[in-house]
């Protein structure tokens, strides 16, 4: 391009030398404090490549004097997080599990420790929301508990799991396989489903029902009680309510007396702090089913200590 | 790769350093103007937070006080909450549309004497003058070589400036907090450390660009003046030196000696000598002038000395200068403002106003938000009933503890109970109580008969139960198992 500087009239500056449809560009100087500020920055820069980590090296970045770096900063702030949260975790650890609804602010804090240990450990069996499997794992956001839902036993529960073969704490029973192991012949079996069905009024009395009354007296009524209102000692589930675990329906029914799930679940008391069970047991409380602590001394459920329930037990094994 | 042009243009400098400008003092109705607005809008910046305002026991007595930290923000009688963020925006929106209907009708009125820049520049170049005495004894005393007299006597402006800084980022933090307990935690070094912090950076900040910055912000750095100029229209005023009457310009004594070969102007160098952004109005129009009017004032009493009329420099419109250039008589003052566009503006911005009053008269002060849990959507309880999870968020607004209750209707055989409440004593209400100014998050359980839609809509309310019988309310889903389950 032909260099066209020329002084402009008007402010008495150059123009750069170029010019578009008749624009042209003054060559106005620019403020020196400008200049400066751009020094500034080239120092803050100097100052920060030798304070922070920043040239790539093989392995990793240069270091910086001041030894920063992100992970260092995650730490403390954990760190930080925790101090935070002790006198917290110290004061439920020192409640008594029964008396944490009392106390309404370490209640609010224990739900929200145990839903987020809930949603670490449990969700992938009672799904995010407690709500459980359909067929598969339990609801525990009903009113309807196998072992018992006020706070003392689910945490017992939680702390010591159902159906470990290795713990002498956990909650043990075991429904026989009627159909697989040949103690009652399909017939019976079906007869035996219509009785259940009239316990939770999902069918009519009939002459089967009858049938299946005298099969379930000899058979089921040890655990699930003469009128199906469930064991929970052993675990044994209402029979005359709407909620059905491995469904309702007659070929479930037949299908669970045949041959029972005999549904298992970890231990946690070996795995998570007490603490942490303590909360977890006041997030599935609060899910919308806890029961309130049985008034009488508790036969069936045992009243286990903060720290370790071992040696307490007097749970119902078969 | 010298150019030929080279020879014949002086090679221009990449950098210009500033030329310093040192306005002389002067008298006149624009200048007293400028003093009452720095008057008052200093007084309204250092004084508004100590002004007190009974709120009763659950609220600040602080009558202007943004607390962050709680997410209030107080105006008076006026409590916002966060959510109610738009009443902000609208304020924001009616200083914005006040600008256009300012810089429309008065030009850059803004500029010139409200702007915190130009205040504090001012307050500062006060100060020079207190110091160093009156802009020829300034530059002398800046061309001066650095004694200990000139030492000395800048250590006192810096240290003048620093205060005056320090004042100013003081005063600011003061809106955050309640002003006499954060005063007291300020000089005692309990206040928070982004107290100290704030003062730090507005103190370094007014120090930079009231002390030494000045006019340089308002040619390189504010893009306001740029925007302005989008604004202004044949009929907004701008101080114009008016060249048809003033040029060419002579001194008395030559127009004594030739009369009528000079126009009005004397040459006298007023205009240039009061300018606090060291300009000279007399080239026209230009970004570095914020229409102060101190030139106005300083012509017309130069005007005044040689027994000529006023106004050689004057806020005119384009307008204007055409008609006079013409011969013809300028439109009166209240013409020039009562234009469509500034009725258009001023009708704008007051409706933005008159809506945010009217809104503000009727918001309720108890507000209800209802989420429906979904994982799981609906419970199945053992007696057959289905029960949904609803989170409830009920904002208490008032300054005072209240007692509400929480109902429900278009749900046949509901019953309503809370974490803390059972079912077996549960209704079709619930009473909460709600602590003043503050959010009482509530889950609440709302089992209802297994028969019904699959999904169906119905009310959650909540209504006062001390006094005040308003309330808010929520339509909401109630889910059901499928038919075929």
């Amino acid at each position: 391009m032909v260099d066209q500087k020329r002084i402009d009239e008007a402010t008495g500056t150059s123009t750069v030398g170029h010019e578009w449809d008749g624009i042209e560009e003054l060559n106005t100087p620019l403020p020196r404090w400008w200049l400066w500020t751009f020094y500034l920055t080239i120092v803050w820069a100097i100052g920060y490549v030798i304070l922070y980590p920043a040239w790539p090296m093989i392995h990793s970045a240069t270091k910086g004097v001041l030894g920063w770096s992100s992970r260092g900063q995650l730490e403390q702030e954990l760190d930080a997080q925790t101090a935070r949260r002790a006198p917290t975790l110290n004061a439920i650890a020192a409640t008594p599990i029964a008396d944490l609804p009392t106390k309404p602010q370490l209640m609010q804090a224990a739900v929200q420790g145990g839903g987020a240990a809930f949603r670490v450990h449990c969700v992938q069996c009672h799904g995010s929301g407690g709500a459980g499997v359909k067929k598969l794992y339990p609801n525990l956001t009903d009113d309807d508990w196998l072992w018992g839902g006020d706070l003392a036993t689910v945490q017992y529960t939680i702390a010591n799991g159902i159906r470990n073969p290795d713990h002498a704490e956990t909650r043990m029973s075991q429904m026989p396989a009627f159909g697989h192991d040949g103690i009652l012949n399909p017939a019976q079996i079906a007869d035996a489903v219509s009785f259940v069905r009239t316990l939770s009024k999902q069918e009519k009395p009939s002459a089967s029902s009858a049938r299946g009354g005298a099969i379930f007296a000899a058979n089921c009524a040890v655990c699930h009680g003469p009128n199906g209102d469930g064991g929970r000692t052993v675990g044994a589930p209402k029979l005359n309510d709407a909620i059905w675990l491995y469904g309702g329906d007659r070929d479930s029914i037949a299908a669970t007396i045949t041959q029972p799930r005999n549904g298992v679940m970890p231990r946690w008391g070996n795995r998570l702090d007490p603490v942490t069970i303590k909360m977890l047991a006041a997030y599935v409380y609060s899910l919308g089913g806890g029961e309130k602590a049985p008034v009488l001394a508790a036969t069936s459920a045992p009243a286990p200590t903060e720290a370790q329930p071992e040696g307490q037990g007097s749970n119902g094994k078969p | 790769m010298a150019s030929p042009d080279d020879l014949t243009l002086a090679s221009p400098s990449l950098y210009a350093a500033r030329k310093g400008v040192y306005p002389k003092r002067i008298d006149g109705p624009f200048r007293r103007f400028k003093w009452l607005v720095m008057l008052v809008t200093l007084a309204i910046y250092y004084g508004t937070p100590w002004i007190r305002w009974d709120r009763g026991p659950y609220a600040p007595d602080q009558a202007v006080l943004v607390d962050l930290a709680h997410r209030r923000f107080y105006m008076f009688q006026i409590e916002i909450w966060p959510h109610e963020f738009y009443y902000v925006a609208g304020l924001l929106i009616m200083a914005g549309i006040g600008l256009f209907l300012v810089t429309s009708a008065v030009g850059r009125a803004w500029c010139g004497y409200a702007c915190p820049q130009t205040v504090w520049t001012d307050l500062f170049q006060h100060v020079d003058r207190l110091i160093d005495g009156e802009r020829n004894a300034q530059i002398r005393l800046a061309n001066a070589p650095w004694t200990l007299g000139k030492v000395a006597r800048r250590a006192l402006k810096v240290a003048i400036y620093l205060t005056i800084a320090f004042w100013t980022g003081g005063a600011w933090i003061m809106y955050f907090a309640d002003a006499p307990t954060l005063t007291h935690d300020f000089w005692t070094g309990q206040a928070a450390p982004v107290a100290y912090g704030t003062v730090a950076v507005l103190t370094a900040t007014t120090f930079v660009l009231g002390g030494f910055m000045r006019e340089q912000v308002c040619i390189y750095m504010c893009p306001w003046p740029r925007i302005q100029t989008a604004m202004m229209d044949e009929k907004s005023l701008m101080v114009t030196y008016k060249d048809w009457r003033g040029e060419p310009r002579g001194s008395t004594k030559k127009a004594l000696a030739q009369p009528g070969a000079f126009g009005d102007c004397v040459d006298c160098n007023q205009c240039v000598a009061v300018c606090p952004t060291g300009i000279d109005i007399r080239e026209g129009p230009q970004i570095g002038c914020i229409t102060c009017a101190l030139c106005i004032d300083a012509c017309d009493h130069v005007m005044q000395q040689v027994g000529r009329p006023r106004g050689l420099i004057d806020y005119c419109t384009l307008e204007d200068v055409a008609a006079e250039k013409a011969g013809e008589a300028p439109r009166p003052v209240w013409k020039t403002l009562l234009h469509p566009r500034t009725l258009i503006y001023f009708g704008v911005w007051s409706a933005i106003g008159a809506a945010m009053l009217f809104s503000l008269g009727q918001r309720t002060r108890l507000d209800l938000a209802v989420q429906h849990e979904r994982s799981p959507l609906y419970v199945q309880l053992s007696d057959g009933t289905i029960r949904n999870n609803y989170t409830l968020k009920v904002r208490n607004m008032e300054t005072r503890p209240r007692r509400v209750a929480i109902g429900v209707s278009g749900l046949a055989g509901a019953e309503l109970w809370t974490e803390t409440g059972r079912r077996e004593t549960a209704t079709r209400r619930v009473e909460l109580a709600l602590a003043p100014d503050s959010v009482t998050r509530v889950r609440l359980f709302v089992a209802a008969p297994t028969t019904g839609p699959e999904r169906q809509d119905f009310t959650i309310a909540a209504r006062g139960l001390d006094g005040d019988p308003r309330g808010d309310s929520d339509i909401i889903q109630f889910d059901r198992p499928e038919e075929d389950e």
